[in-house]
Formats: structure tokens, sequence, C-alpha cells
């Protein structure tokens, strides 16, 4: 065989063009291929995260105990006179598609008592923030909760996502005495000011904007979901 | 020459020692700083950049005959990013919980300079298997810094290894005792002093590298 010129113009384009073509199927294969176990993961992880929320975490059977445990996923609009704009498919809704008119809310039944659990949603320091907050049927006192990060910092603000943290809130009311805002906070120590110990929670230590961030965050969602909640106090 | 000839163990074991990626030739120091706060990510991150670099050090090497010299930095990127996103898809897929803690690092091999390095320097000019002892040789050696620093940064930053708490709770301040976690430790710039330390060790070890 003749010996290819491999520095020739001609060739550069081609070599070039069906490297290209090649790695792109390859990748489009691979992507298609792994995408129904990788959507799999992520709606597990998901259902873990809300019955995490339910303090029901480590378990193996996540999809049994889901099934079980959450009733209703419903979705409210902006006006809730007439209850839920659609009775399930609040699961499907993406955290980002999250607004005033579509809102997802999960009913979960534990221990034969009502819970309601609330997504939230917010930014950190170096990145987005979401959770779960599971709230009693009294639509006021915190049942459990959960938190998430992109990116905060390991060792510092990425501790909301451990268990101490997210347990601190148990107990906690989301509404202060005789007032209809949201009163629950994250508070540096000895920052709290005049709330009843009922409405604050400890931020993390050496993580300020982390734990502002989840105050924010808070604030903001369950602002959203006041109407709703408000129905249940 | 046969397959585990004396030059081919020269191959794989240099970069272990006397050709260090991280200490001798000071390459990848990126993201040795970047993922070695605790171990588990450290121990992760060293093992893919091993087989992202084995794999890539193999195609480039068989097609090393026909690519066109003037994109050949090109062709290498492709190849590597290809490979780097048909990793981070097989970890998604298969172990959902370590791609989640390794997040964006996954990603960042592409950038990892070790890589690039050695398909330029390596696999350019020798055939397959050669290449691949190399990007092995030259993964664990990457490998082998990063762990050294994850144990000294988790174990003085976090009190813990591979996420297991080892000094015990009691000698901490809190309760009573006399020992603080160094908050130092978990920041990017203590792991530029101890890489520096890795390097000053090594070297007061091997009198004779230049």
């Amino acid at each position: 065989m003749a010996k290819l010129n491999t520095n020739g113009n001609a060739y550069t384009i081609i070599y070039a063009s069906v490297m290209v073509i090649i790695v792109a199927f390859l990748l489009a294969f691979v992507a298609s291929a792994l995408k129904p176990t990788q959507d799999a993961n992520v709606e597990k992880d998901k259902k873990s995260q809300i019955l995490a929320a339910l303090n029901i975490r480590d378990i193996e059977d996540v999809e049994g105990k889901y099934a079980e445990v959450i009733k209703k996923d419903a979705i409210y609009g902006a006006d809730i006179t007439n209850g839920a704009k659609a009775e399930t498919g609040g699961f499907a809704v993406e955290n980002k598609n999250i607004t005033p008119d579509n809102r997802p809310l999960y009913i979960a039944e534990v221990n034969g008592e009502t819970k309601i659990v609330v997504p939230v949603k917010g930014a950190g320091l170096w990145g987005g923030l979401w959770g779960y907050i599971a709230v009693n049927s009294d639509g006021e006192t915190i049942f459990g909760t959960y938190f998430s990060h992109e990116s905060e910092t390991a060792g510092l603000g990425a501790r909301i996502g451990e268990q101490w943290f997210q347990d601190s809130f148990k107990g906690k009311k989301i509404f202060a005495e005789g007032s209809e805002d949201i009163a629950l906070s994250v508070v540096k120590k000895g920052k709290e000011g005049t709330l009843s110990p009922d409405n604050y929670v400890d931020g993390v230590t050496g993580a300020t904007l982390t734990s502002d961030g989840v105050n924010n965050m808070i604030k903001d969602c369950l602002g959203m979901y006041k109407d709703i909640l408000k129905i249940n106090k | 020459m046969s397959l585990f000839s004396k030059e081919n163990g020269e191959v794989f074991t240099s970069p272990l020692n006397l050709n260090n990626p991280i200490t001798v030739q000071v390459l990848g120091i990126c993201s040795a700083l970047a993922v070695t706060s605790q171990l588990k990510p450290a121990i992760v991150m060293g093992l893919s950049v091993t087989v992202i670099t084995a794999f890539a050090n193999v195609i480039i090497s068989l097609l090393r005959k026909t690519i066109p010299n003037r994109i050949r930095i090109i062709v290498q990127l492709v190849v590597v990013a290809a490979l780097v996103t048909i990793v981070s898809n097989v970890l998604k897929a298969y172990v959902y919980d370590v791609s989640v803690q390794l997040s964006v690092y996954v990603g960042l091999i592409i950038t990892n300079c070790i890589l690039m390095g050695r398909l330029e320097a390596f696999a350019m000019q020798n055939g397959p298997w050669e290449s691949f002892l190399d990007g092995i040789g030259n993964g664990l050696g990457y490998a082998i810094v990063l762990v050294i620093v994850g144990f000294v940064r988790e174990i003085l930053g976090f009190g813990s290894l591979m996420g297991f708490q080892i000094i015990p709770d009691s000698a901490y301040v809190e309760n009573g005792g006399l020992y603080i976690n160094n908050g130092m430790m978990t920041m990017p710039a203590m792991a530029l002093i101890i890489v520096a330390c890795v390097i000053w060790a090594h070297r007061a070890y091997n009198k004779d590298i230049a």
C-alpha cells in the first residue's frame, strides 16, 4: 500500500470529519443506552430524599417503601379554593419548574398520621440547595427535613447535608404565635434576637453563608406554600 | 521484545517513583488540590484517571501513524473527552452515589495535564502495549500522591478516614478533651503545602533526581 500523505489538507479534513462522526455516534449510543438506568437512579434518589424528610433513612427497598408511605403527589395552582390542580403528577415536576402556579405537594402517611412534604429550593454559597420539609397535619410543626446541595464547602457548608443538622428541625414551628409570617429560621448562635426557641435552629458553625442560604430557602419556599399550610392550621 | 521485558517494566515503574507525574514532573497539580480533602474521592479520582490514561494511551498509540500532525492535539483531546464522557455516564448509571459525590471532578479529568502530556510524549511514539503500561504507571503514580495527601488532610481536617471517625469523640474540646480539627486542612491551600512536603521527602530520599 502506498504510504498515505498524512499532512495533506484533504486527508486532515476527512480524518477530522470521520473521527467526529464516529465519536458522536459512540457517545450518542452510550448516552441513550444508559439513559433508562440513569433516570431510574435519579428517580430513586429523589424518592429516598423525600423518605429521608419523613425520617425514613438507610433503607434497601426505596421504591416499595415510597409506594407504601406516599399517598398522593398532588400539584397545586395559584388558586387553591377548589383544591389541587391535579391529584397526581407532582413527583414529575422538577425543582426548577416549581412556581406559585405549579406547586407539587406530597401527602404521606407515617404510622397512621398524615404528613405533608413540601419541596424547597434555593441557593447556597457556591451552588444550588434543595430539600424536602415534612410537616405534621397541623400545618406548622416540622416532622422532619432533608437538605442537599450542589457544591458547598466540604466540612463546612456541606454539613447541612448531615443528619444532625436536619434532625435539629424536628418539632420546630413554622409560624410564630399569633403571626402569619414564616418564622422558622436558621440563625447564628447568639443572633436569635426575639425569636422563640420553637422557631429557630442553630446554623452550621463556620458556614454562615450556606446557613443563610438554607434560611432564605425555607422562608421563600414555605412562604410560597403558606396558603396550603394554613388550611390545615 | 517480550511483553514483560526489562524495558517495559521500567516504563511501568518509573512514573511510580523516579518520574512521578506529580512530584517530579509537577503535572496534574490542580486536581490534586481539588479532590483530596477526603480519602474516598481521592481514591476514586486516582482510579478513574488511571483507567482513562491507560485507554487513551492505547487508542492514540493505535492511531498514531494515521493522525494528521497538524490536528494531533485536537484528536487527542477528542479521544480523552469521549472516554471521560463514557466513564461519567457509566458511573451515573451503575454507582450513582459515587458519581454524585464526585460531581464535577469526573468531567475535570479532561483538563488533567497528565493525560495530554502522556499522549503527546509517549503514546505518539510507542506501541499500544508499552503505552498501556505507561498509562497505568502514570495513573497509579498520580493516585499514590493523591491518596497520601487525602489521607493527611482527612485525618487532620476531619479526624476521620473514608468517613469513619478515627479520633475518638471524647478527645475533642467540645466533649472535654484537648483536640480540635484543623480547619485549614479542608482548604485547597493546605493541599499545596502537603504536596510540597511530599516532593521534599521524595527528593531527599532520591538524591539523583535532577
